[in-house]
Parts: C-alpha cells; structure tokens; sequence
C-alpha cells in the first residue's frame, strides 16, 4: 500500500485485494449471515458466506421426540411464512398413513398458506426495498403485515409460532366473523399492494440498484437446483401448485407470473404479481368455505385427539386423548419426500419413518439453502453495494437455511 | 402416475443394470439403490437422457443405521421439470467409504455434501471445498451419527474474568430426559417386572 517515491512503481500506488467481512450484524444481511467477500477495488471476486450461526440442530431434536411434537419446529424453520412448512410435515405424515383431510381443512390451509405467502413477500418487497435505500415501503408493508398477523392470532392464539396445522386437518374451526374480516381485508389489499408497487416499480433508484442485476439464466437456475419466484424470475412457469397439486390446489383458478430476464428486478415483479394471485385464491378459498360451513376441520381417528364432548362421555375417547399426548401416534414404516410450494421455493421434507412415535430420520429440505449456496456464483464480477440487493431478491431467511 | 414411474424404473433397470441393486415404487415414489462406484456415471444418465431429464438436484442428505454393516445411506433427490417427475437414489456405503461427488454435474452439490460431511463424516472424493457449514467453527464429532447424545459434549457461556466465551465440557444438573411412552403391549423392547418367563412360554 505504501507509495514511496524511490519505488519501481514511481508513484503509483500498489494495488491488494482487500477481504471484508460482511455480518454476521450486518442490517441487510437479513440475520446472521457472515460472509467473507473478495473485494478488487469496489468489485467483488469471491464470497464465501459462513452459515450454521443460527444452527439449533431440529433435525437431531426432531429424532428424539414424537410427530406431534416436532410439528412446532416447522414454525421455527422459516419464520415469516409458518404455516407453509408445517404443510409439508402434515402432508408427509398423511401420505405415509393414507390418510384424507376433510374437505373444511383443506380450505383453511390454502387459505392459510395464501396469507402466509403474502406475509412472506411483504417482507421480503419491502426489506429489499430497504436494502438499496428505501424507507418508506417496509413501514407501509408492515401495517399490512401486521393485519395479517392477527388473522394468525385469530385463528390459532399465536402470531408466529402457530402449530395450527395438524396431522389430519387444522387444530380448531374458523369462526365466521375471522373468515368475514379475511375477506373484508382482501377487497381492501390490492390498493394497499398498489401503493407499495407505486414507490417501487417505476423508482428509478430502485430500478437502478435491481435491474440487470444477478441474471439467473435457465440454465444456471436447473444447475444450482434453484424453485420458486428464483426459476419463474428467470422464465419456468414451474410452481408446485400447478404441476404436482397437493391439498385442493387443482381447483383454484390463478395464474403463475413468470419473469423475462431474471434479473432482481424481474423477480421483485414476480413477488408483486404473485401477491395479487394470492388474494385471488384466499378471496375463492373463502367462497368455498361457505359451501361446507360447520363441517369438522380434523378427521376423528387415530391422528387427531377426540372432540371435547365426546370426550366427556367415552372412556376409549379419553384414553385416545391420554395416549395421543403422550405417547403418540405410530406412522407405519416407509419413507416419503412431501413438498410444498413455499413462499421462497420448494420446501420439502424427507421422512424415514420406522414404525414407532417418532421419526427415524427427518430432513428439511430449504429453500434458502441453494439459493445463498449460489451467492459466490451470484455476486462474482458485480460491486460490493450489489451484494445486499442480491441477497434481497435471494430471499433468505436463516431460520431455514441453517435450521 | 404411479404407471409410469415403472415404467421409467424398467426403462433404467434395462439400461443400467450392473449399477441398480434395487427399484422400488411406493407411495407413488420411485426409489433406485445404487452401488457406490457407479453414483456419477448412473446420475449423469439420469442427468442427460432424454426420457428422464432429472435436471434438478432436490437433495442430497444420509441416514445412519448403526446396525447395518453398511453403515449409512447416502439419499439424492432429483426433480425433472420437464417430465414431472421425481427420483430418490439410494447408496449404501461402508463407514469407512469415500463417496464419489457429484459437484461436477451439479454445482449445487456443493454445499449439500459438506452439510452431509458435517453431520455425518462422510468423506466425499473429488469435492473442491470440503469443509464444515452448519457447525460451529472448530466443532468435534458428527451430530447426526446415531451415537452422538443430543446434548453434544461441549457447551458455551461468557466468561467474565477472560472476556470472553469459553467452551466447557456440558454440565447437566440433571440427567437428559428421554421419555419412553411407547405402550409396553405393542413394540417394547424392555420386559416388565415378572414378565421374565413370558418368552419362554
């Protein structure tokens, strides 16, 4: 670094790669994320990001505790779309013991994964907003958020953290006044999701820091196993939700916003148009629920704790009641991948199961985890303010990524 | 669906049948075994051909069976967009095997076979940065092995005098709970107090 007049260089400064760390109490590394960057000048080489600081082991937990009892760490996995993860751990668990959800709790958990993917992109719009300089859209995404948050409060008596999808339906019917209020909500969104999109979409800062910026090209999207809005940004109109419906997805009519250029732009464009989608499915699921009112929301066998009256009255129904607390259901032997398509991708769950209360062997598969698995790939060649809205569009959350 | 999930299987057990050890299709998922040696070639197949496209690395974990002489199954997943479809390969492999990477096929491998080296010790030949992820830096043992107890051996706390966090051998003020609610009329392994001649009879 030194520019001393005697050197061969004559005056000219000599030129290192400088390493920073960017995180892990980085604001827009979006939780802890370290990682350590490669910097030449303002261009970034290499990035290596260090993961595994949020690591709490669920997997290992998982194994030592009955199906039941695992369903709330699904909530601790990505921790801005709960519902969504404990989808896939029920589904699981339904495929390998055949079981068929009521009709009623299949609506509410569209229903329910519907708003926890709006919940999902509201943050993740408006925080990448805020990651290339803006403030205003993370405070109006918020108040929308927070709307939505008590419809999970609502429903289940917790705002994050709900357990409320069940092995074989939904913990608890929805009143009618919560299902009236969701809808009111939907007639009043869209102009909520305007506003948002009237800061954003024609910005031109905004439109400076994102477009052209980490092009996923098909092939690299197949290559790196990216899902959702990372393949639609770049052109696939894969979502689970149309090609491997699971639930009662195949009735619903929306449409799947695909992007041209995969760009972060493009796939901010995708978020938006995705939220609109969203609304379109909750207003239907709504319609539907109408049609099956007073239906039961659990199937009343061996999954599903007994209803509370008949409890008062059966012996067998208390000691179902007893057992299922303690020590469980059994799923019979086999394994089975389930997937569901989550706000940020397909999440998936592996399940091993050996006959007993608790799984052999459970893996999560995230979606985060390709996709930060890309950032070196991502970020080489573009500039170190890049780096932070490239980890925007990502769309990372650590509560699933290190699991 | 389930249909031509067989067929795909007979299709591969065909064309590759040194390398298959088993098919299997079961709750509507096609599940191939493969020998170890034939991992990348078998992939690449499945990679590349045009009736099976599997063009998307899903997952790639391993489960611990401490019990068998091959000790862990190494578990892929793969997705075709294009055909809608998706596969599980199984590898049995030896405690003591290295397992052949498949990074240059699929970049995404990457970090999938160094959480699997991470929280099962399984060493992967031909990986180009084969160090921990999830752990903390510096952690020792692999924490999904079977033997490895929950609680792990060290643990952390803020040392007031050093300034600093030092790691100690964990400490239990009371021994770790693991309940056994299993109903002893289906599937125990103990045998109740005087039930000791019920095998005999």
């Amino acid at each position: 670094m030194d520019g001393s007049r005697n050197d061969v260089l004559s005056g000219e400064q000599k030129i290192r790669n400088f390493n920073i760390n960017f995180g892990p109490q980085h604001p827009a590394a979006h939780g802890v994320l370290r990682m350590v960057l490669e910097l030449d000048g303002e261009i970034v080489e290499r990035a290596d990001p260090h993961i595994g600081l949020l690591h709490r082991g669920t997997e290992k937990l998982m194994e030592s505790r009955t199906y039941l009892q695992n369903l709330p760490y699904f909530d601790r996995l990505d921790y801005v779309s709960p519902m969504n993860q404990e989808h896939a751990w029920c589904l699981a668990i339904e495929r390998l013991t055949d079981t068929e959800v009521p009709r009623r709790a299949q609506l509410i958990r569209v229903l329910f994964c519907e708003i926890g993917r709006v919940l999902n992109h509201l943050l993740n719009v408006t925080t990448q907003a805020m990651d290339v300089g803006a403030l205003t859209p993370p405070l109006w995404g918020f108040e929308e958020r927070e709307k939505l948050m008590v419809f999970y409060e609502r429903a289940c008596g917790a705002r994050l953290h709900a357990a409320y999808f069940r092995p074989g339906g939904v913990h608890q019917d929805l009143p009618q006044d919560l299902i009236d209020d969701i809808f009111q909500w939907s007639e009043e969104f869209p102009a909520a999701l305007d506003d948002i999109s009237g800061l954003l979409t024609e910005n031109r800062i905004f439109k400076q820091r994102n477009v052209d910026i980490a092009i996923v090209s098909k092939q690299e999207a197949l290559d790196w196993g990216f899902s959702g809005v990372m393949v639609r940004g770049s052109g696939m109109a894969w979502d689970l939700r149309r090609a491997q419906p699971y639930e009662c997805y195949d009735e619903f009519d929306f449409r799947i916003p695909v992007g041209k250029n995969g760009d972060c732009y493009d796939r901010y464009l995708c978020r938006m148009e995705e939220m609109r989608e969203s609304v379109k499915i909750i207003r239907q699921a709504i319609e539907k629920l109408d049609a099956c009112k007073g239906q039961d929301v659990l199937v009343r066998g061996k999954l599903a704790p007994p209803t509370r009256a008949n409890m008062k009255t059966s012996m067998e129904a208390l000691i179902h009641h007893f057992k299922l607390y303690t020590e469980g259901f059994h799923v019979p032997e086999g394994e089975i991948y389930a997937a569901v398509e989550a706000p940020k991708g397909e999440f998936g769950v592996y399940l091993v199961a050996d006959g007993t209360n608790k799984p052999y062997k459970a893996k999560l598969r995230a979606p985060g985890y390709p996709h930060l698995a890309a950032m070196d790939h991502l970020c080489r060649g573009h500039q170190l303010a890049d780096v932070s809205a490239v980890l925007g569009s990502l769309d990372i959350v650590f509560g699933e990524v290190d699991r | 669906m389930s249909q031509a999930l067989i067929e795909l299987s007979e299709m591969i057990g065909a064309r590759h049948e040194d390398a298959l050890i088993s098919a299997e299709v079961k709750n509507d998922e096609l599940a191939l075994t493969v020998t170890t040696a034939a991992i990348v070639p078998f992939i690449q197949f499945l990679k590349t051909d045009g009736s099976c496209e599997f063009t998307t690395l899903i997952d790639i974990t391993a489960v611990d069976y401490p019990e068998r002489s091959k000790r862990f199954e190494m578990v892929y997943h793969f997705l075709s967009m294009t055909q809608n479809q998706r596969v599980r390969i199984k590898v049995p492999i030896r405690e003591d095997e290295i397992v052949p990477s498949i990074v240059e096929l699929f970049p995404a491998a990457n970090w999938y076979e160094r959480e699997v080296f991470d929280m099962y010790g399984i060493l992967f030949s031909g990986h180009p940065d084969l160090r921990r992820i999830l752990t903390d830096y510096g952690f020792r043992g692999h924490p999904l092995r079977k033997d490895f107890p929950t609680t792990g051996y060290v643990e952390v706390r803020y040392d007031e005098v050093e300034k600093r966090v030092v790691y100690e051998p964990v400490q239990l003020t009371q021994d770790y709970r693991q309940f056994d609610f299993m109903s002893p009329w289906e599937g125990a392994e103990y045998i109740l107090p005087g039930d000791e001649k019920k095998e005999e009879a």
